[in-house]
């Protein structure tokens, strides 16, 4: 990562958790997970819990649909880091790899449901804009999604913009296809906490 | 909605620990990082930069921003306001567009 710190600056009790982790994966710690590990107090406590509460808190939308609004989100943002993470757990979560990649490649004729896919373009629209109107929000509701489910949406966007941000400024290492795959594994199993 | 507000509460903790907690970069300085507004050069061209085109930033915005007197600690706490900030700006600007319709909106939600 761009910040030694960031590289080596773990205090002894991390590093050999980082460690017993690459041991018993076989994969090092990815880059977004030694981040939160950095003085937790100042963000990674704190970053882990309203990411935790956003992707796996209760919530109508799927752990699959938050994984896909996160891998999408990053696709707007174009952060390679969490374009292939997130697109691994939302594969994995989802049991169909064809549905997150036609998400990917074109939103407008995946076959996705129309909540779903509403949802995922206003969240994008929000990204690439920074601002939407309430004339999009009506689209969203109109193709029957609620208005918990846009908070809940928004959440996700929210997290996903900001660790998005951090892994292009501070240059979270691209794992292996095998890496990102444990990574998703570990998402599914354990959450973001 | 107890869990929105679950969602709402933790973001609003992470907001305010980044800005308030204990930190080696002022409180100004992380407010401004925050808000991407009142840093001067170079600082300001590494923030402005993870605020809104976070793909462009290099090494030699790091670079820039140590030379003129930034620690790590420092670049560490005010690269991560600058992510936080623009992302609340963007989570405001969604719940903001939501709360203009008015509830029972479009749907006969009840929300």
């Amino acid at each position: 990562m761009r910040l030694d710190i960031l590289n080596r600056g773990y205090r002894p009790g991390t590093k050999l958790l980082f460690a017993v982790i690459r041991l018993f994966s076989g994969h090092p710690v990815p880059d977004a997970a030694k981040l939160v590990f950095y003085r937790p107090g100042f963000y990674g406590d704190r970053a882990k819990e309203f990411t935790h509460e956003a992707m796996r808190g209760p919530s109508a939308w799927s752990v699959g649909d938050r994984e896909l609004m996160a891998a999408y989100v990053s696709k707007v943002n174009g952060t390679p880091f969490c374009i292939a993470a997130h697109t691994a757990t939302a594969r994995r979560a989802y049991q169909d790899g064809g549905k997150v990649q036609a998400v990917l490649d074109d939103l407008a004729s995946a076959p996705v449901e129309e909540p779903l896919r509403a949802t995922l373009r206003m969240l994008g629209k929000l990204t690439a804009e920074g601002t939407l109107s309430a004339g999009d929000m009506r689209e969203v509701l109109a193709a029957g999604v609620s208005r918990q489910q846009v908070e809940d949406a928004l959440a996700v966007c929210a997290a996903f913009n900001t660790t998005d941000r951090l892994s292009d400024a501070f240059g979270f290492e691209v794992l292996s296809p095998e890496g990102f795959e444990a990574g998703a594994k570990f998402l599914l199993k354990r959450g973001y906490r | 909605m107890p869990d929105v507000d679950k969602k709402r509460a933790a973001h609003r903790a992470l907001v305010d620990a980044v800005l308030q907690g204990d930190g080696k970069a002022s409180a100004t300085q992380r407010a401004r990082a925050f808000s991407n507004e009142g840093l001067s050069p170079p600082l300001a061209e590494l923030i402005g930069k993870v605020a809104t085109r976070p793909a462009q930033v290099t090494e030699a915005d790091f670079a820039a921003a140590k030379a003129a007197g930034c620690s790590e600690e420092q670049l560490f706490e005010l690269v991560i306001c600058a992510a936080v900030g623009e992302s609340a700006r963007l989570y405001e600007a969604g719940l903001a567009a939501l709360a203009a319709l008015g509830e029972g909106a479009a749907t006969g939600e009840a929300g």
